[in-house]
């Protein structure tokens, strides 16, 4: 880990400070309308009223969506990043996704004026810094929906906003108009070559960070390309911040079902919560490597040495 | 509910609410009977790898491996928090042994603000070479109940919390009760396991996983029935799957004293005020003027009312 750059103090984190969940800013259940429902490149993107969710909302946090109605089968909520917010109606937030499984087709099929049962702002965000400094936010697919909120914050504090969004190919690269009116630039890349760069978002990181001059990073997308961004961001000696995806069933912070390994202020790695300890983390603070794991040096894991042997009883417990 | 006083019957499920920290953001949380804490052992437990978590129809299937901070954490910071919120706390605790069930007992006993003590039953017992739970043998469940009383201070009720994919719970209740439990919590999650049909892996890490939520409610109401029946003094916190009002009381009419709120504390944070409400409607409906008339409704002979 490079030693602290004065890039690097900029970048106020407002997790040293009391947790925001604890705050008037806490999370809120409500019913709330939809204001429509539209195709955004190859998403679905659903802008909801809800005054109280987004008057609460910083850029990176995410709202969670009951879906199937109160007597589904379907559980579980689903956890969305919000990707604009409005003062319209007395506040509205839009949030998009991909129709994979029968959740989100359900959600899909909303028209104006059904109501959704949202629970929101969740999770910390993105620590925002206190001078005007320079920010590449680099996206993955819809993983990069959180930068836009985050783009329109940075601007308004004077910051340079560079973007960097990548796809498998052209109609996954969410909002690039937007993306080039809100950014000094922006660079695209696709797998296939059918809409910028051909390659990785990581193949064009390093050139828009030197002429960019950036002085910080942002990344949100799929764990590989986290892993990749924070290894291009460390390179460059840049702080990095990335908001990862884990599957998670509660988004409170009660289910512990979102973990990963994440690196303490004190050096100890800890299984932490990806919903309320996250989703942004310090990139150069997350394991990715032992990402679905536990390693051996976390805090408890099965021979950690202050659990005395008692935890290797535990790989088979289900409780 | 025995020795253990509650201001109403609705509590919340064993690692389902944390400390209770998280649903207060919702909700006052002293407006529930008691926040059931998540399973607690001595040490810091890093848990189970990921995925730990898969959906499956009307309910999840989840392992998340005792992941917690440890006794310490719970004593210094959580149940601290949890009083001075208003909040009663009937710890859960989870050995893995014999010998750490009776140390966490023993040091709940000199904590303040502990209300009951539930002896989570669902661990591996270390003595089992094929992977059996203290809860799958009458005689081991019955070991570790005795040595909790024995270690708790007298006062302190003990609940034990009961399995419901066991050959035969009527026994497993017996048992623990003749060991010296004051009240029973029933059911923990079934052990089941989804295939993820892409990669024909289990769905979630190790295999096995606990179902839990609604689908597995007409389980846990026959296991509180028939326990009641046997044991008809004995008091219940029914729990599994309940997500409305509605299910609290039929859990009631099937003998339980209490009902906990679980795996819907995932998808409702409100839920535990929710159902408390929906229950206490759901009475003065039926003409009910307190909760314990209700309790073991069904068993009841002759025209309902």
């Amino acid at each position: 880990m490079p030693a602290a750059t004065t890039a690097r103090d900029h970048l106020h984190d407002h997790r040293e400070g009391p947790d925001p969940n604890m705050s008037d800013n806490g999370p809120v259940q409500i019913r709330c309308p939809v204001l429509n429902v539209r195709r955004v490149d190859a998403y679905v993107a659903i802008t909801v009223v809800a005054p109280g969710v987004a008057e609460r909302f910083r850029s990176g946090q995410f709202v969670s969506v009951g879906v199937g109605g109160d007597h589904s089968s379907t559980l579980l909520r689903r956890p969305f990043a919000v990707h604009d917010v409005k003062a319209d109606y007395g506040g509205t937030i839009e949030f998009l996704f991909s129709v994979e499984g029968t959740g989100t087709a359900w959600l899909a099929e909303r028209r104006s004026r059904d109501l959704l049962d949202l629970v929101g702002p969740l999770g910390r965000p993105f620590p925002l810094p206190r001078d005007p400094v320079n920010c590449v936010l680099v996206g993955g697919g819809s993983g990069a929906a959180p930068l836009f909120p985050l783009a329109q914050s940075l601007r308004r504090r004077g910051c340079r906003v560079d973007f960097v969004l990548g796809a498998a190919s052209a109609d996954g690269v969410l909002n690039a108009i937007t993306a080039r009116r809100l950014a000094e630039t922006a660079t695209f890349t696709t797998d296939d070559g059918s809409f910028g760069t051909r390659g990785r978002v990581t193949d064009v990181l390093g050139t828009v960070v030197r002429e960019g001059r950036s002085d910080a990073v942002y990344a949100c997308g799929p764990m590989p390309m986290l892993r990749s961004v924070t290894a291009v961001a460390e390179n460059h000696d840049l702080p990095v911040q990335v908001s990862v995806e884990e599957t998670m069933a509660c988004g409170t912070g009660i289910c512990m079902t979102c973990v990963i390994p994440v690196v303490g202020g004190d050096g100890i790695t800890r299984m932490v919560r990806s919903c309320v300890d996250g989703p942004v983390f310090r990139g150069e603070r997350v394991r990715f490597d032992d990402v679905g794991s536990i390693p051996f040096d976390a805090l408890g894991a099965p021979g950690w040495k202050g659990a005395g042997g008692r935890g290797v009883e535990q790989d088979r417990d289900i409780a | 509910m025995g020795a253990l006083e509650l201001p109403n019957p609705v509590v919340t499920a064993a690692g389902c609410a944390g400390a209770g920290r998280e649903l207060a953001q919702f909700f006052d949380i002293s407006s529930l009977g008691a926040v059931t804490t998540k399973s607690v052992m001595l040490e810091p437990h890093a848990g189970r790898p990921a995925p730990r978590m898969a959906e499956t129809p009307s309910g999840m299937l989840s392992t998340t491996g005792m992941q917690g901070p440890g006794l310490d954490v719970l004593l210094q910071r959580d149940l601290p928090w949890l009083c001075s919120r208003g909040g009663r706390a009937i710890v859960s605790v989870a050995g893995a042994g014999v010998a750490e069930f009776g140390e966490l007992a023993r040091r709940l006993s000199e904590a303040e603000g502990v209300s009951a003590v539930e002896v989570n039953l669902s661990c591996p017992d270390p003595a089992s070479s094929s992977g059996r739970t203290f809860a799958d043998d009458p005689e081991r469940a019955e070991e570790v109940l005795e040595t909790v009383r024995s270690q708790a201070r007298s006062e302190l009720p003990v609940l034990a919390k009961l399995a419901g994919d066991v050959p035969d719970v009527v026994e497993l209740a017996g048992a623990c009760v003749d060991a010296g439990a004051d009240g029973l919590s029933m059911i923990n999650t079934l052990r089941g396991m989804a295939v993820d049909t892409r990669t024909l892996r289990p769905a979630v890490a190790g295999g096995l996983g606990g179902l839990s939520g609604p689908a597995v409610r007409p389980i846990a109401v026959g296991c509180v029935y028939r326990v009641h029946e046997a044991l008809p003094e004995v008091p219940i916190i029914g729990m599994g799957g309940v997500r409305t009002g509605e299910d609290a009381l039929e859990f009631m009419a099937a003998g339980a004293s209490a009902v906990a709120v679980g795996t819907v504390n995932f998808s409702d944070p409100s839920a535990g005020a929710r159902v408390l409400r929906e229950f206490t409607e759901a009475l003065e409906v039926r003409g009910f003027t307190r909760a314990a008339d209700l309790v073991g409704a069904a068993h009841r002979t002759g025209p309902r009312g």
